[in-house]
Protein backbone atom coordinates (compact mmCIF):
# COMPACT_ATOMS: atom_id res chain seq x y z
CA UNK A 1 0.00 0.00 0.00
CA UNK A 2 1.16 3.51 -0.80
CA UNK A 3 0.50 6.89 1.42
CA UNK A 4 1.13 10.17 0.02
CA UNK A 5 1.90 12.74 2.58
CA UNK A 6 1.02 16.30 1.24
CA UNK A 7 3.49 19.08 2.28
CA UNK A 8 2.42 22.66 1.95
CA UNK A 9 4.08 25.98 2.88
CA UNK A 10 4.27 25.76 6.43
CA UNK A 11 3.26 22.34 6.79
CA UNK A 12 5.17 20.98 10.33
CA UNK A 13 3.38 17.76 11.13
CA UNK A 14 4.19 15.91 7.39
CA UNK A 15 7.79 14.19 8.86
CA UNK A 16 5.10 12.69 12.02
CA UNK A 17 3.17 11.64 9.47
CA UNK A 18 6.05 9.97 7.13
CA UNK A 19 7.21 8.00 10.17
CA UNK A 20 4.12 6.96 11.54
CA UNK A 21 4.09 4.91 7.98
CA UNK A 22 7.14 3.70 8.50
CA UNK A 23 6.41 2.54 11.38
CA UNK A 24 3.54 0.33 9.91
CA UNK A 25 6.13 -0.86 6.91
CA UNK A 26 4.43 0.25 4.67
CA UNK A 27 5.84 2.75 1.28
CA UNK A 28 4.69 6.50 1.75
CA UNK A 29 6.26 9.59 -0.22
CA UNK A 30 6.16 13.32 0.08
CA UNK A 31 4.12 15.19 -2.43
CA UNK A 32 4.67 18.81 -2.94
CA UNK A 33 1.38 21.05 -2.85
CA UNK A 34 2.32 21.75 -6.66
CA UNK A 35 1.89 18.21 -7.52
CA UNK A 36 -0.70 17.44 -10.35
CA UNK A 37 -1.01 13.39 -10.03
CA UNK A 38 -1.78 11.84 -6.89
CA UNK A 39 -3.58 8.45 -8.90
CA UNK A 40 -0.11 6.52 -7.57
CA UNK A 41 -1.16 6.38 -4.11
CA UNK A 42 -3.83 4.55 -2.12
CA UNK A 43 -4.14 6.80 0.93
CA UNK A 44 -3.47 10.73 1.32
CA UNK A 45 -1.72 12.22 4.69
CA UNK A 46 -2.96 15.75 4.96
CA UNK A 47 -0.46 17.09 7.87
CA UNK A 48 -0.74 19.26 10.76
CA UNK A 49 1.07 22.25 10.47
CA UNK A 50 0.45 26.21 9.40
CA UNK A 51 -0.04 26.20 5.53
CA UNK A 52 0.58 29.47 4.25
CA UNK A 53 1.23 30.77 7.47
CA UNK A 54 -2.78 30.77 8.68
CA UNK A 55 -3.05 34.08 6.53
CA UNK A 56 -6.90 34.95 6.36
CA UNK A 57 -8.03 31.68 8.09
CA UNK A 58 -6.29 28.47 8.73
CA UNK A 59 -6.65 26.15 5.41
CA UNK A 60 -8.02 29.37 3.15
CA UNK A 61 -5.29 29.48 1.13
CA UNK A 62 -4.18 25.95 0.85
CA UNK A 63 -7.32 25.05 -0.72
CA UNK A 64 -6.55 26.15 -3.88
CA UNK A 65 -3.39 24.66 -4.14
CA UNK A 66 -3.07 22.69 -6.88
CA UNK A 67 -2.93 19.07 -5.47
CA UNK A 68 -6.30 19.62 -4.00
CA UNK A 69 -8.03 19.25 -7.11
CA UNK A 70 -6.11 15.67 -7.32
CA UNK A 71 -7.11 15.30 -3.26
CA UNK A 72 -10.80 15.71 -4.51
CA UNK A 73 -10.68 13.46 -7.46
CA UNK A 74 -8.91 10.86 -4.92
CA UNK A 75 -12.00 11.29 -2.32
CA UNK A 76 -14.60 10.88 -5.37
CA UNK A 77 -12.98 7.43 -6.06
CA UNK A 78 -12.82 6.27 -2.93
CA UNK A 79 -9.56 6.79 -2.13
CA UNK A 80 -8.67 6.65 1.84
CA UNK A 81 -8.44 10.82 3.26
CA UNK A 82 -6.84 11.68 6.48
CA UNK A 83 -6.63 15.18 7.81
CA UNK A 84 -5.18 16.25 10.47
CA UNK A 85 -5.18 19.38 12.35
CA UNK A 86 -4.59 22.12 9.80
CA UNK A 87 -5.40 18.72 7.37
CA UNK A 88 -8.61 19.09 8.77
CA UNK A 89 -9.19 22.38 8.52
CA UNK A 90 -8.15 22.38 4.86
CA UNK A 91 -10.29 19.57 4.05
CA UNK A 92 -13.30 21.45 5.16
CA UNK A 93 -12.36 24.59 3.90
CA UNK A 94 -12.39 22.67 0.47
CA UNK A 95 -16.14 21.15 1.24
CA UNK A 96 -14.44 18.01 1.68
CA UNK A 97 -16.29 17.68 5.71
CA UNK A 98 -18.77 19.85 6.19
CA UNK A 99 -18.39 22.49 9.44
CA UNK A 100 -15.37 24.95 10.13
CA UNK A 101 -13.18 24.92 12.78
CA UNK A 102 -12.97 28.44 14.78
CA UNK A 103 -10.79 29.81 17.59
CA UNK A 104 -10.68 28.12 20.72
CA UNK A 105 -13.63 29.08 23.26
CA UNK A 106 -10.51 29.84 25.85
CA UNK A 107 -8.34 31.75 22.95
CA UNK A 108 -5.49 29.53 23.83
CA UNK A 109 -3.09 27.55 21.99
CA UNK A 110 -3.80 23.83 23.31
CA UNK A 111 -0.40 21.86 23.48
CA UNK A 112 -1.37 18.24 25.76
CA UNK A 113 -2.46 14.93 25.68
CA UNK A 114 -6.26 14.85 25.50
CA UNK A 115 -8.19 11.31 25.94
CA UNK A 116 -10.35 10.46 22.98
CA UNK A 117 -13.50 8.46 22.57
CA UNK A 118 -13.85 6.35 19.84
CA UNK A 119 -17.41 7.10 18.58
CA UNK A 120 -17.57 4.64 15.54
CA UNK A 121 -15.11 1.81 14.93
CA UNK A 122 -16.44 1.01 12.15
CA UNK A 123 -14.72 3.36 9.46
CA UNK A 124 -11.11 2.21 8.00
CA UNK A 125 -9.94 4.65 9.50
CA UNK A 126 -10.47 2.78 12.96
CA UNK A 127 -11.17 -1.02 12.58
CA UNK A 128 -8.43 -1.53 14.92
CA UNK A 129 -10.13 -0.36 18.41
CA UNK A 130 -13.21 -1.17 19.94
CA UNK A 131 -16.54 0.63 20.13
CA UNK A 132 -16.11 3.41 22.96
CA UNK A 133 -12.41 2.54 23.80
CA UNK A 134 -10.60 5.49 25.21
CA UNK A 135 -7.52 6.07 23.57
CA UNK A 136 -4.43 8.63 24.73
CA UNK A 137 -3.75 11.16 21.61
CA UNK A 138 -1.83 14.34 21.75
CA UNK A 139 -3.91 17.84 20.30
CA UNK A 140 -1.81 20.94 19.31
CA UNK A 141 -4.16 24.08 17.98
CA UNK A 142 -5.60 27.24 18.53
CA UNK A 143 -8.45 27.05 16.00
CA UNK A 144 -10.37 23.60 16.72
CA UNK A 145 -13.32 24.35 17.80
CA UNK A 146 -15.75 22.75 15.85
CA UNK A 147 -18.71 24.21 14.63
CA UNK A 148 -21.62 23.42 12.32
CA UNK A 149 -25.24 24.20 12.01
CA UNK A 150 -27.40 22.05 14.21
CA UNK A 151 -28.90 20.47 11.04
CA UNK A 152 -25.43 19.46 9.79
CA UNK A 153 -24.84 18.34 13.26
CA UNK A 154 -28.26 15.74 12.93
CA UNK A 155 -27.02 14.38 9.96
CA UNK A 156 -23.50 13.83 11.28
CA UNK A 157 -25.60 11.91 14.06
CA UNK A 158 -27.68 10.17 11.64
CA UNK A 159 -25.11 9.22 9.23
CA UNK A 160 -22.31 7.57 12.52
CA UNK A 161 -19.83 10.48 10.77
CA UNK A 162 -18.63 12.01 14.15
CA UNK A 163 -15.39 9.37 14.22
CA UNK A 164 -13.86 10.79 17.71
CA UNK A 165 -15.52 13.04 20.29
CA UNK A 166 -13.07 14.71 23.67
CA UNK A 167 -14.04 11.89 26.30
CA UNK A 168 -15.88 13.27 29.46
CA UNK A 169 -15.54 16.30 30.90
CA UNK A 170 -12.35 17.35 28.56
CA UNK A 171 -13.50 19.58 25.19
CA UNK A 172 -10.30 21.69 25.24
CA UNK A 173 -11.96 24.18 22.66
CA UNK A 174 -15.25 24.62 22.80
CA UNK A 175 -16.47 21.72 19.76
CA UNK A 176 -19.87 21.49 19.11
CA UNK A 177 -20.66 18.13 20.79
CA UNK A 178 -17.12 17.42 21.74
CA UNK A 179 -16.63 16.96 18.60
CA UNK A 180 -12.72 15.34 17.44
CA UNK A 181 -12.74 14.11 14.47
CA UNK A 182 -15.67 13.45 12.08
CA UNK A 183 -16.10 11.76 8.30
CA UNK A 184 -17.77 12.40 5.20
CA UNK A 185 -20.99 10.65 4.36
CA UNK A 186 -19.18 7.95 2.54
CA UNK A 187 -16.60 7.51 5.44
CA UNK A 188 -13.53 7.25 3.25
CA UNK A 189 -12.61 10.97 4.10
CA UNK A 190 -11.56 11.62 7.77
CA UNK A 191 -10.41 14.96 9.71
CA UNK A 192 -9.69 14.93 13.12
CA UNK A 193 -7.46 18.02 15.31
CA UNK A 194 -5.70 15.68 17.93
CA UNK A 195 -2.21 14.23 16.21
CA UNK A 196 -2.61 10.20 16.07
CA UNK A 197 0.88 10.71 14.28
CA UNK A 198 2.65 11.73 17.52
CA UNK A 199 1.45 8.89 19.40
CA UNK A 200 3.17 6.02 17.89
CA UNK A 201 5.32 4.88 19.83
CA UNK A 202 5.75 4.85 24.35
CA UNK A 203 8.56 6.99 23.88
CA UNK A 204 6.43 9.54 22.68
CA UNK A 205 4.07 8.87 25.65
CA UNK A 206 1.46 6.77 23.57
CA UNK A 207 1.25 4.64 21.03
CA UNK A 208 -2.51 4.18 20.88
CA UNK A 209 -2.14 6.51 17.39
CA UNK A 210 -0.36 3.87 15.19
CA UNK A 211 -3.69 1.91 15.60
CA UNK A 212 -5.20 4.32 13.00
CA UNK A 213 -2.45 3.68 10.35
CA UNK A 214 -2.88 -0.01 10.30
CA UNK A 215 -6.74 0.80 10.53
CA UNK A 216 -6.27 2.25 7.06
CA UNK A 217 -3.74 -0.64 5.74
CA UNK A 218 -6.25 -3.38 6.53
CA UNK A 219 -9.12 -1.86 5.28
CA UNK A 220 -7.44 -0.88 2.44
CA UNK A 221 -6.07 -5.03 2.23
CA UNK A 222 -9.71 -6.20 2.82
CA UNK A 223 -10.57 -4.24 -0.55
CA UNK A 224 -7.91 -5.74 -2.63
CA UNK A 225 -8.02 -9.16 -1.20
CA UNK A 226 -4.63 -9.23 0.27
CA UNK A 227 -3.44 -11.03 3.08
CA UNK A 228 -5.12 -9.30 6.09
CA UNK A 229 -3.00 -8.26 9.57
CA UNK A 230 -4.47 -10.46 12.39
CA UNK B 1 -11.20 51.00 -8.52
CA UNK B 2 -11.19 50.13 -4.99
CA UNK B 3 -13.36 48.09 -3.21
CA UNK B 4 -13.49 47.89 1.04
CA UNK B 5 -14.83 44.55 2.41
CA UNK B 6 -16.46 43.72 5.71
CA UNK B 7 -15.82 40.04 7.28
CA UNK B 8 -18.01 39.28 10.34
CA UNK B 9 -18.35 36.20 12.59
CA UNK B 10 -22.64 35.03 12.03
CA UNK B 11 -24.49 35.88 14.91
CA UNK B 12 -25.27 32.63 16.00
CA UNK B 13 -21.42 31.67 16.03
CA UNK B 14 -19.66 32.49 19.30
CA UNK B 15 -16.69 34.83 19.14
CA UNK B 16 -14.22 34.18 21.48
CA UNK B 17 -11.88 37.47 20.77
CA UNK B 18 -14.60 39.85 20.76
CA UNK B 19 -15.79 38.42 24.09
CA UNK B 20 -12.32 38.65 25.74
CA UNK B 21 -12.16 42.25 24.53
CA UNK B 22 -15.50 42.95 26.00
CA UNK B 23 -14.20 41.44 29.31
CA UNK B 24 -10.85 44.15 29.08
CA UNK B 25 -13.26 46.99 28.23
CA UNK B 26 -15.41 46.15 31.23
CA UNK B 27 -12.52 45.97 33.26
CA UNK B 28 -11.05 48.81 31.97
CA UNK B 29 -14.10 50.91 33.58
CA UNK B 30 -16.54 51.04 30.17
CA UNK B 31 -19.06 49.71 31.90
CA UNK B 32 -21.63 50.67 28.82
CA UNK B 33 -20.02 48.66 26.80
CA UNK B 34 -22.42 45.53 25.48
CA UNK B 35 -21.68 42.95 23.21
CA UNK B 36 -18.00 43.49 20.64
CA UNK B 37 -17.69 41.44 17.78
CA UNK B 38 -14.23 40.93 15.79
CA UNK B 39 -13.89 40.68 11.99
CA UNK B 40 -12.05 41.51 8.98
CA UNK B 41 -11.42 44.63 6.89
CA UNK B 42 -10.38 43.97 3.27
CA UNK B 43 -8.85 46.84 0.44
CA UNK B 44 -9.03 45.50 -2.86
CA UNK B 45 -7.72 46.94 -5.77
CA UNK B 46 -9.40 46.53 -8.72
CA UNK B 47 -8.50 46.56 -12.18
CA UNK B 48 -11.48 47.65 -13.78
CA UNK B 49 -14.42 50.86 -14.35
CA UNK B 50 -17.51 48.35 -14.72
CA UNK B 51 -19.38 48.66 -11.39
CA UNK B 52 -21.74 45.16 -12.11
CA UNK B 53 -18.72 43.32 -13.28
CA UNK B 54 -16.73 44.18 -10.06
CA UNK B 55 -19.40 43.30 -8.01
CA UNK B 56 -20.35 40.14 -9.21
CA UNK B 57 -16.91 38.78 -9.41
CA UNK B 58 -16.30 40.64 -5.69
CA UNK B 59 -19.07 38.27 -4.51
CA UNK B 60 -17.53 35.00 -6.18
CA UNK B 61 -14.16 36.16 -4.11
CA UNK B 62 -15.49 36.63 -0.93
CA UNK B 63 -17.98 33.45 -1.49
CA UNK B 64 -14.70 30.81 -2.54
CA UNK B 65 -12.48 32.74 -0.44
CA UNK B 66 -12.55 35.99 1.50
CA UNK B 67 -15.06 34.41 3.81
CA UNK B 68 -16.13 31.17 5.03
CA UNK B 69 -19.89 31.05 4.70
CA UNK B 70 -20.22 28.60 7.31
CA UNK B 71 -19.02 30.51 10.02
CA UNK B 72 -19.00 34.29 8.50
CA UNK B 73 -20.82 36.98 6.49
CA UNK B 74 -19.62 39.43 4.95
CA UNK B 75 -20.56 42.71 2.82
CA UNK B 76 -18.66 44.73 0.41
CA UNK B 77 -18.05 48.70 -0.76
CA UNK B 78 -16.83 49.91 -4.40
CA UNK B 79 -15.88 53.29 -4.54
CA UNK B 80 -13.98 54.69 -7.84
Amino acid sequence: MKFAVLVFPGSNCDIDCYKAVEAIGEQVDYVWHTATDLSGYDAILVPGGFSYGDYLRCGAIAQFANVMNEVKKAADEGKYILGICNGFQILTEANLLPGALIRNTGLKFRCHGTPLEVVNSNTAFTNQYSQGEIIDIPIAHGEGNYFCDEETLAELKANNQIVFRYAGETNPNGSVDNIAGISNKAGNVVGMMPHPERAVSQILGSEDGLRMFTSILNAWREQHGAAINS
Amino acid sequence: MKATVYVTIKENVLDPQGTAVQGALHSMGFAEVGKVRIGKYLEVELDTNDRAEAEARLKVMCEKLLANTVVEDYRFELEG
